[in-house]
């Protein structure tokens, strides 16, 4: 057997994104030794990219917001497949982790008053988005980091965990190595907290850096952990479409909340087209272009305009406009927001005019963005239980992007970056609790030994699969079959596809030593984007019906049937199987939440 | 720009290292990075590399690019490239070289460690600040963390001076706590101590290679200084301090 270095901590937090370091503060907190682990360098993490801002009722802008406003917009952004106790917890808690981050440290933008300002987002029924211009991920992240590491946990920065490791039931520990040097590592712990964010590298265009393997949900996975609404990956409206290279970057929905409008190569506003606007949302927005101008100045007296409609409504737009044939040059639509001033744009979108003027070189101030959908987020995730978020395995919890629940089958902007302040605490919170009442576990040798097979076997090999390859060949396949649009034909022969690179990636071989070597590391990821990519897939196959991203062309109408369901993904025997749950019931004093929003 | 582009890319680690050659064919507002990766996965997947966002959001791609420090995926190709289709890629200087383009940047987090979070009272309620008094906080937290102004600071790069200022980026650092409205915690002598704030001998070296365009020197290091001297070399302060102690 290889050396390796063992650490030990009562909690263990895999990632150090902001649900993963809110949870570390918790377990800090409660006086508990705790360990991070992230595979690139601290502050890095995806969370830095968020950029619209954290959505939580706070009302500072003189609009009538509380918590069951955005309990209630959530629900119905979600298509109702969200989990309601999930959305209550929420919901309620949002507004006091704003605030907690602001006695952090964040700097968020003002009101006149010198309160947190909010902006309008997708969704939203008020304006809800406390932000820090268009860079508020990078203020979470930075001020969470802060925190953290003023309570002293151990951080372990450019290391990877490749497997959990589970005793009696439980998972006890976790077995990686260090990127940089290429040791290998073993964490003990009496808890472990996955926090490890979305995966949505399986495609071609995404905004998601290359962390987004989804290793976290794929490790749960095999540890015996049920995945829940894999099929809801959220296709985001807007993301760069030119140049090549730039192709999926994201364009903030700031943008559109600003007044960003969406028109077609024939200069038309198509979102006022009524075939786009769905039935619950009738009547709740403008109607007419004047209206929607008006609405800019008097948000009180004028509804919203229908750009602001929810994520999987506008892309499915945007994607209609395109194979209708009414697309731009290089394939997607107009988004402009030149009409605001170029001081207004500067200060209120400035990473957003950085970006295109210096990678796009458009100067949007003055020219329209030319937009694309662009894949930017998973729903679906681990399965856990909302008030403490331990997953379906004893000692293991989930928060963030990983997790489940939470954003049913469509997530609203600006509900990412308050899920995981409000989860990563509650999951720290659980993680703590658990970890005070229970003791280390010895790790059987043979759960080692067998954790640095996998983890050398790639190297040994002379000749063998390139992971590039195989990567590239995913993403073509989940592009091309498991996008927007979604048919039987198409999921089924993107499901031959992944059995076949699967089959593929067992003789994977890489070149070079431990040192640094990115190829290593890309061939141990791809078995983890497999996994998951099998088990959005075959989830997609389950659900029969369209609702929020899951889009089935061949299954066009919501079904009632399976709005009371979730698909469930697990592992067995080495074979992702789907089933159905029945989705939990909702509460009377829920309801009646549901209800004022008919009146 | 026409036809193919020659990047040549330090590869080696602390023992030594030399340039090594690759042709790649661009495509239209292709940036360094993209060049990069290309090599990493269709010519040698082992060249070492530190990337993540590609939107220059989190600031892990810094290098020497034609010897000028730069973020890889915020250069375009077309900027860099001379007339003979060269371009080269170097690791940044000031930290030890761990492989081909990946430096050993702990140092910084070493030093972030040592600077005390905001210290603010919980009264309850809402704080209100105004947004003019924020706007230079928020300035300066802007920064990426890219390290930099960190690796052409003289002081850091020249004169090797780590055991003594903890550079730019962490004066920016200490100036959004000092000149946040709702900290109570006094800094003035964290900075001049450990921090080291007199090292700085005001090149702006540090600002003009800021991605984020902070005006590292003009609005976070110089007011330092200032409210160092005011604190310790004020001649009218310090005659109160002695007349209060002599009390």
């Amino acid at each position: 057997m290889e050396s390796y270095d063992t650490f030990e901590y009562d909690v263990l937090v895999i990632g150090a994104g902001g649900a993963g370091l809110r949870a570390a503060i918790s377990v800090c907190e409660a006086g508990l030794r705790c360990g991070i682990v992230c595979k690139s360098l601290l502050g890095k993490a995806h969370t830095v990219m968020a950029e619209g801002g954290a959505a939580a009722a706070l009302g500072n802008m003189g609009e009538p917001d509380n918590w069951r406003v955005h309990f209630r917009d959530t629900i119905t952004g979600g298509a109702y497949l969200n989990n309601p106790r999930m959305v209550e917890i929420f919901a309620k808690e949002a507004i006091e982790r704003v605030l907690e981050l602001e006695r952090y440290g964040a700097v968020f933008d003002r009101t006149p008053e010198g309160y947190i300002a909010q902006r309008p987002f997708g969704g939203h029924t008020f304006r809800r988005l406390n932000h820090v211009g268009d860079r508020t991920g990078l203020e979470l992240i930075r001020t969470l980091q802060d925190k953290a590491i003023s309570l002293g946990p151990k951080v372990h920065m450019e290391t990877t965990i490749n497997r959990l490791l589970a005793s009696d039931g439980r998972v006890v520990g976790a077995y990686g190595y260090d990127r940089v040097s290429g040791r290998f590592l073993l964490f003990k712990a009496k808890a472990v907290v996955i926090a490890t964010g979305g995966w949505g590298r399986m495609y071609r265009f995404t905004s998601n850096s290359w962390e987004s393997t989804g290793d976290g949900a794929a490790m749960a996975m095999e540890a015996g952990a049920e995945l829940m609404d894999m099929e809801m990956v959220q296709f985001h409206p807007t993301g760069m479409l030119w140049p090549p290279s730039m192709r999926g970057i994201l364009v903030t929905e700031a943008v559109r909340g600003e007044g960003g409008i969406l028109r077609n190569a024939r200069g038309e506003r198509f979102m006022f087209n009524p075939a786009y606007m769905p039935e619950r949302y009738r009547g709740k927005f403008a109607e007419t272009e004047a209206e929607a101008a008006k609405w800019l100045d008097d948000k009180a007296n004028y509804r919203r305009p229908p750009e602001l409609l929810p994520r999987d409504e506008v892309s499915r737009a945007i994607y209609k406009e395109v194979k209708a044939g009414r697309g731009t040059e290089h394939g997607g639509v107009y988004l402009d927001v030149s009409h605001r001033g170029a001081s207004y744009v500067r200060r209120k979108l400035p990473a957003m005019y950085d970006q295109f003027l210096h990678l796009g070189g458009v100067d949007i101030t003055r020219q329209p963005m030319e937009v694309y959908p662009t894949v930017h987020y998973t729903m679906g995730g681990i399965r856990v239980e909302p008030d403490t978020c331990m997953t379906t395995v004893e000692g293991l919890f989930a928060a963030g992007e990983c997790a489940a629940g939470l954003h049913g089958a469509n997530r609203l902007g600006g509900n990412s970056l308050t899920d995981i302040l409000v989860f990563g605490k509650r999951a720290g919170d659980g993680a703590a609790a658990y970890a005070s009442e229970h003791a280390l576990a010895p790790i059987p040798e043979v759960e080692i030994t067998a954790s640095q097979e996998r983890l050398l076997t790639p190297l040994r090999r002379e000749h063998g699969e390139a992971p590039a390859v195989l990567a590239s060949e995913l993403q073509e396949a989940m592009q091309a079959d498991a996008m927007i649009e979604r048919t039987e034909e198409g999921l089924t022969r993107c499901l031959q596809r992944i059995q076949s690179l699967k089959e593929r990636a067992e003789r994977v071989a890489v070149a070079g030593g431990r040192t640094y070597n990115p190829g290593w590391h890309a061939a141990l990821d791809i078995r983890n984007q497999l996994l998951l990519s099998e088990a959005i897939v075959r989830s997609a196959l389950e659900r029969k019906e369209s609702r929020g991203a899951q889009w089935r062309s061949d299954y066009p109408q919501m079904d009632p049937e399976w709005g009371r369901k979730n698909v469930i993904a697990r592992l067995v025997n080495g074979e992702v199987v789907v089933s159905t749950a029945p989705l939990p019931e909702m509460p009377e004093h829920l309801k009646e939440i549901m209800e004022e929003g008919q009146r | 720009m026409s036809g193919t582009v020659r990047l040549r890319i330090f590869r080696g680690d602390a023992s030594g290292g030399e340039e090594r050659e690759y042709t790649i064919t661009p495509t239209p507002g292709m940036v360094v990075l993209d060049a990069v990766r290309i090599v990493q996965e269709q010519m040698d997947s082992t060249l070492a590399v530190r990337w993540n966002c590609k939107a220059a959001k989190c600031g892990s791609c810094a290098a020497e690019i034609n010897g000028h420090p730069r973020l890889m995926c915020k250069t375009r190709i077309e900027d860099v490239c001379g007339r003979d289709g060269v371009i080269t890629v170097h690791p940044i200087k000031t930290f030890p070289l761990i492989r081909d383009l990946v430096t050993d940047v702990s140092w910084n987090y070493e030093r972030a460690a040592h600077i005390a979070p905001l210290q603010c009272r919980d009264t309850g309620e809402q704080p209100r600040m105004r947004q003019e008094d924020v706007a230079r906080v928020q300035e300066f937290r802007k920064c990426i963390e890219c390290f930099l102004c960190q690796s052409v600071c003289h002081v850091l790069r020249d004169h090797g001076r780590k055991d003594g200022y903890y550079g730019p980026r962490f004066m920016v650092k200490v100036a959004a706590l000092d000149m946040h409205p709702l900290d109570e915690r006094p800094r003035r002598e964290f900075l001049k101590t450990e921090a080291g704030v007199g090292f700085c001998n005001i090149t702006r070296c540090c600002q003009d290679v800021c991605p984020e365009e902070i005006r590292i020197t003009d609005n976070a290091i110089i007011p330092l200084k200032e409210r160092v001297a005011d604190e310790y070399y004020d001649p009218l302060r310090t005659l109160l301090k002695r007349l209060r102690k002599s009390r």
